[in-house]
């Protein structure tokens, strides 16, 4: 099939050219995101003028598409893709991974976090120290109801912050891993990380 | 209201906005008109009403771009002291036939492009172009017997 342009012999067009810098400097953009590789598989990372507001395991097809789209609908439909602002939250993050990182230094933006208990949950979560861990029980508590231990299972599982705000450390009493959002590979591969389980052998589990 | 992400906007509608900015104002105007096309899109685009015609919203902006552009080239006294390098090969037709599109006036400029350089169909040429159906076929009619004229070129209808 013959495109419009050969049709009426247009001008062949090179590719447009890319604004993200004048986007970037217009002010108008609400939500920035980018796309990362990491040891946990592929994450975007989405900031408002707040902070760093997503952190989103990519799995499956048009993963991308579903993330900025529930951007879209839920802080502001100007999204868009520009990762120099990512570039805090991106150095951060690199240097947890390689183990140069205990703390997370950057600002957030909690506004994808449900108010009242899940929130009082996640900001308990965040106090939990590098290499140690919790039980959901505990968790509980510290959000002030200790017998809502499934609430705050619920509560932690809508994490819109994984890895900065650290819910992989919050395990059953019992010793078991409990769950978690991108998949319990990830939960344990972050735990090694943190020398709390011992680095996973590749092939198994 | 949900209007998808602006990035999709740019993913997929960036192409046709740049080739039709390409063929209302020429390569060296093409580059400016199209970042200010998206940076107004951006500033109006959490207040539209409706995500039905995104395309049409984003070639109605261009088309305004456009016609800035022609204003003010035409303010310039004093053309550029070297011709800018042309970044694309024209096909079939000479580069003056596209000066002549170009120097159409700014509704059958309009309705040209879209409808022969974007392919468009005469309903979304009028709806780009906020006028009816008819009045966009004759814009179209208008310029092209308006290029045979000047141009003796056999254009396809």
């Amino acid at each position: 099939m013959r495109g419009p342009s050969e049709r009426a012999g247009a001008p062949r067009a090179g590719e447009p050219p890319d604004i993200t810098d004048a986007l970037m400097r217009s002010g108008l953009i609400d939500v920035s995101y980018v796309i990362e590789d990491s040891p946990v598989g592929r994450l975007l990372l989405a900031a408002t003028d707040h902070g760093l507001v997503r952190v989103h395991y990519l799995i499956g097809e048009d993963a991308v598409d579903r993330a900025i789209e529930g951007l879209a609908a839920k802080v502001s439909p100007r999204v868009v893709r520009a990762p120099l602002r990512l570039d805090g939250p991106r150095r951060e993050l690199e240097e947890f991974f390689a183990g140069r990182r205990r703390e997370f230094e950057i600002a957030l933006d909690p506004r994808l976090i449900r108010p009242g208990f899940t929130r009082r949950v996640l900001e308990q979560t965040a106090r939990i120290p590098f290499g140690t861990t919790v039980s959901y029980r505990t968790v509980a508590s510290l959000a002030g109801n200790e017998r809502a231990f499934r609430a705050a299972g619920s509560a932690l599982g809508s994490n819109p912050l994984p890895i900065v705000v650290p819910c992989h450390r919050v395990l059953h009493s019992g010793g078991g891993l409990g769950g978690y959002t991108g998949g319990l590979d990830i939960k344990r591969r972050l735990l090694a990380i943190e020398g709390v389980l011992p680095e996973p052998v590749p092939g198994i589990g | 209201m949900d209007l998808p992400p602006f990035q999709t906007l740019l993913d997929h509608h960036g192409r046709d906005v740049h080739r039709f900015l390409i063929a209302s104002v020429g390569p060296t105007d093409a580059d400016d008109c199209y970042q200010e096309t998206w940076i107004a899109a951006l500033r109006t685009y959490p207040s539209l009403q409706s995500a039905s015609n995104l395309r049409g919203w984003l070639l109605t902006i261009a088309a305004r771009k456009a016609i800035d552009a022609h204003r003010a080239r035409g303010r310039r006294a004093v053309p550029m002291a070297e011709p800018p390098e042309v970044s694309f090969t024209p096909r079939e037709l000479a580069d003056d036939l596209w000066s002549a599109v170009r120097a159409l006036p700014a509704k059958q400029r309009a309705a040209v492009v879209l409808r022969h350089v974007l392919d468009a169909e005469y309903p979304a040429v009028a709806a780009t172009m906020g006028v009816s159906e008819a009045a966009a076929r004759r814009s179209v009619h208008e310029g092209l017997k308006r290029l045979r004229e000047e141009h003796g070129h056999a254009w396809t209808v």
